[in-house]
Parts: structure tokens; sequence; C-alpha cells
């Protein structure tokens, strides 16, 4: 225990959370606050105010170089060559067969400029696909994650706070668009994405003004009531919304159209990238099981693991489920056989010694007016 | 924190005897470790259990926590209120939080038990 607690990383951000009295927990080989309030306190400051994450331990990968473009559009599902400087958008690699190595964000800082932004426990790994696959690309590949920190301020109110310290004009940056500029005295890339279902920010700047532009914020922000927020909040926030997890709603044995992810695969790029004919040929035959969304109509909740069940037998499993601190339902996310994964067909969800009856619902259980 | 009038267990229930009947919750440090608990899934009246049978659950957003049986009991009330408040089992776990009221089958388990001292210096040892 002590050693597997040793090897954990720490953000930029360690001493403010525990200053702040943040409890921590391993995530993804990091150590980071699960809590501090309390989650729902934090899950409804977000829906109501602004929450500020710590989300340091997301990876930062560079593709610089005159075949940057060509070379992220292979790695990537979604269509690259659509985006224009200082537009991001939500991809995914896949493997050959389609199945999902990573989901992460493409931001376009320029035509051989691109910032990968990746999840914490794939850095490694993506590093290791993306040098595989580098080929005769002509590109440097730079590991960027130790020196970036990365705040994501979410809430109603974000904006309002983030824009008195903030010299880019937010309101021009629109939704998966971002700006250069600086945060108090710090340099950063500012843009308007977030993980929550709500409007804000993720603001990402040197390591080394991490605790600087994090303290900014929470002072500034203080009259309005912005809290820091956790792990805790930020996956029931991500929950409600409907957005997926890696590692639970989807991973390397499911494909990224089981996933329910087809909106981000886009077949009619013309180049060819990793994954694509696996993903041609299942679009063309159907798949035989999806992720679906579910909210359970009976008592209890549904979690990680749990079996789904038809006619008495498992055909399936939950990825995700909690009680939706806004919606106050018991909602999830599962694979289910093909038949059983329209909207409004009722499956049973065993939760230790009881099954209760769910319902199979289409799009985000919570959207902000 | 903990009361001369409990007995604990090492699963972090609490039990608190009266004659042939007993109380039973899960402890303070039980609650901190759950965080806000948003549901607590409570057994059927009437039913029968032994000790370190599983009875039912206490779950907040992020986790569940199964509660186990102390001692050899029978079910004979259960906390209603906490369908609505659930969140009663963080504000007063000893008292008004308790989970389920038994008819107790063998008593002798009782000796078993950690009483107040014990526990705390379990907590302790276990954090």
């Amino acid at each position: 225990m002590a050693e597997a607690e040793q090897a954990l990383k720490k953000t930029p951000l360690a001493e403010e959370h525990q200053r702040l009295g943040g409890k921590m927990v391993p995530f993804g080989g990091w150590t980071m606050p699960v809590q501090y309030s309390g989650l729902v306190d934090e899950h409804t400051t977000v829906r109501t105010g602004a929450g500020l994450f710590d989300v340091s331990h997301m990876g930062e990968v560079r593709i610089k170089g005159e075949d940057a473009l060509a070379f992220t559009n292979y790695l990537t599902v979604n269509n690259v060559t659509k985006l224009e400087d200082g537009q991001a958008h939500y991809t995914a690699f896949c493997t050959p067969e389609g199945t999902v190595v990573d989901d992460l964000l493409v931001y376009r800082e320029a035509a051989d400029d691109f910032l990968l932004v990746i999840n914490a426990a794939n850095i490694d790994k993506d590093l290791a696909w993306i040098r595989r696959h580098q080929g005769e690309y002509r590109v440097t590949v730079t590991n960027e994650s130790d020196e970036t920190a990365q705040i994501a301020i979410q809430g109603p109110l974000a904006q309002a706070i983030l824009q008195r310290v903030c010299d880019v004009d937010l309101g021009s940056i629109k939704y998966y668009w971002f700006q250069r500029g600086k945060v108090g005295a710090y340099d950063a890339l500012i843009s308007r994405t977030g993980y929550t279902g709500e409007d804000g920010f993720e603001c990402y700047c040197a390591a080394a003004d991490a605790a600087a532009v994090w303290r900014l914020l929470l002072e500034t922000g203080a009259e309005d009531g912005i809290k820091p927020a956790g792990l805790g909040a930020r996956d029931s926030l991500r929950l409600e919304a409907r957005m997926h997890l890696y590692g639970n709603d989807m991973d390397e044995t499911t494909t990224v159209l089981e996933a329910g992810l087809g909106w981000i695969v886009k077949l009619k790029n013309t180049d060819d990238f990793i994954g694509k004919a696996a993903i041609a040929a299942q679009k063309k035959a159907g798949v035989t099981r999806k992720l679906i969304g579910f909210r359970l109509l009976g008592k209890g909740i549904a979690r990680p693991d749990y079996a789904v069940v038809d006619q008495g037998e498992p055909v399936g499993r939950v990825t995700s489920g909690t009680q939706g601190p806004t919606l106050k339902q018991s909602i999830g996310m599962a694979y289910v056989p093909e038949h059983l994964a329209a909207p409004g067909s009722t499956i049973q969800i065993q939760i230790r010694n009881k099954l209760v009856d769910a319902e199979v619902v289409k799009g985000p259980f919570y959207k902000r007016a | 924190m903990y009361s001369e009038k409990h007995l604990f267990s090492k699963e972090h229930e609490w039990i608190e005897v009266d004659g042939d009947t007993a109380l039973i919750g899960i402890t303070d440090h039980a609650q901190q470790q759950l965080g806000d608990i948003v549901y607590v899934d409570l057994p059927e009246l009437d039913a029968e259990y032994t000790a370190g049978d599983e009875f039912g659950s206490v779950e907040s957003v992020k986790a569940v926590a199964e509660v186990f049986m102390p001692v050899d009991g029978e079910i004979l009330a259960v906390n209603e209120h906490l369908e609505e408040s659930p969140e009663t089992v963080n504000q007063d776990p000893h008292a008004a939080g308790w989970l389920i009221k038994v008819k107790l089958s063998n008593p002798a388990q009782l000796e078993g038990l950690m009483d107040h001292n014990a526990y705390a210096e379990f907590v302790a040892q276990e954090s």
C-alpha cells in the first residue's frame, strides 16, 4: 500500500488540494481530490454557480511539423481537415478493429501544430500508439503532460468569473473553440469545453503557474460562491450529461460504434485512418450490442459491472451508474443486445439480490436550460 | 464520539441492545468514508439473518457499502424515514440514522463485539 501510494503522481496543485481539505484518492496512476466540501454540494454548485476542477492529470501531446494535419487525421476517427485554427473537436484513437484506444480532444493551433488532450491513465499507451504509427510522417511528437496543468472552470457563472481576470473576450469564444491569452499574469490556452454538461472553460497553463492561476480563480470567484470540485462531482456531472468515461463506457474491447460514438467517426473523410475499414464494415453489418442510457424505474442504484438481465439471462453489463444529484434519479449506461437498445425498451438490472426494471432513454439525462 | 451504550462490529456497524431487541446502524466513521448518502436499501420485515449476513446497503453517489448483521436476528422494524431522508445517516448516524430494529436470536454473540474504546482504537489503526 505504502509503495503503491509512493508511485502515484501528483499534479502541480497537490498542495492546494491539501490546504483546501481535499480528500485524495488514487485515480489512473495519480493522487487526485475526489471531493472537498462534499460531492453533492460540489455537483450542485457547478449546476447553479461555478466549480473549479484540477484536471492536470490529463495528458497533452503536441504533434508538430509539415505532416501534422495528415498524421493527426490518420490517427483519429474525426475529420481533422475540418478544423480551423483555434478550433477543437472530440474524437478517438481506434484500433484497426475499430475498438477504442482512447478518446481525446484535438486542438488545432495551426495547420502544422495540433495539441491532443488524452486521458491520464492512457498517456504512456497513447504515446506508444502515436509513435508506433508515425512511420514516414514528418512530425515531431512531444509529450507536454508534465509541464502542462489544466484547470477547468465550469458552471453558469464560469464566464463571468474568468472574464474578470482574463484578457481574452470570452464571449467571442464559441463552444469547442479556443484562444491563447492571459489568466492574471499567466499565459494560458483557454477553450470553451468541459465535461460537466454546463457552460465553462478549460485553461491550460504551465505547471509552474498552476497554483497561482488556481488561487486567482478561487479568489476572484469567491463573491460568486465558486468552489473547488473533485473527481466525484466530475463523474456525476458527466454522467448526467451522458458523456463517456474511457475505461468504463468504452475501451479496447468495445468498438466505437457499439459505444454510440458513431457521430465522431467521419467515414466520408477521404483520407484513411486507423480502424476505418473495420468501422465501415461494422456500420454496414450493424452492431449486435450497443451502449445505452437508462433510468431505473424501481429503487436502488445501478453500479458499474452490474448485470443487465433479460428473460432471466445475463445479456449485458452496466458501465456507469449513479444517482444523479441534479436529476434525483438513478441513471446509468450499459451494453445491451441490439434488440433491447431502442429508447423505451425495458431492461432489468441485477442489483445484488434484486432485479430492478430500467427504461432505455435517448440523449443526455440532463440538459442545461 | 463513540458511546458506551453501543457495541461495534469490524464492518463498522453499531448495535444498541434493549432487552432482547436491538437497533443497528452504521458508525460515524463509516458514514464519513461514504460521503453524501443518497440511498439506503433495507430488508423486509420478519426476515431472519445470521451474523455476517448482508441485510442491505447504504449508498452515496460514488459508492455502495453493504451492511452486515453483527449478530443473529429477526427484522422487527426498518427506519422508514430514511427512504425520504437518507442523509439522516450522515447527520446523525448513531441515533436518528439507525437502519433496523431486530429481535436478538442469540444474545451470547454480543460478547464478540467491540466496546466503544476498542472500536475507537480499531478505527484509528485502520486509517
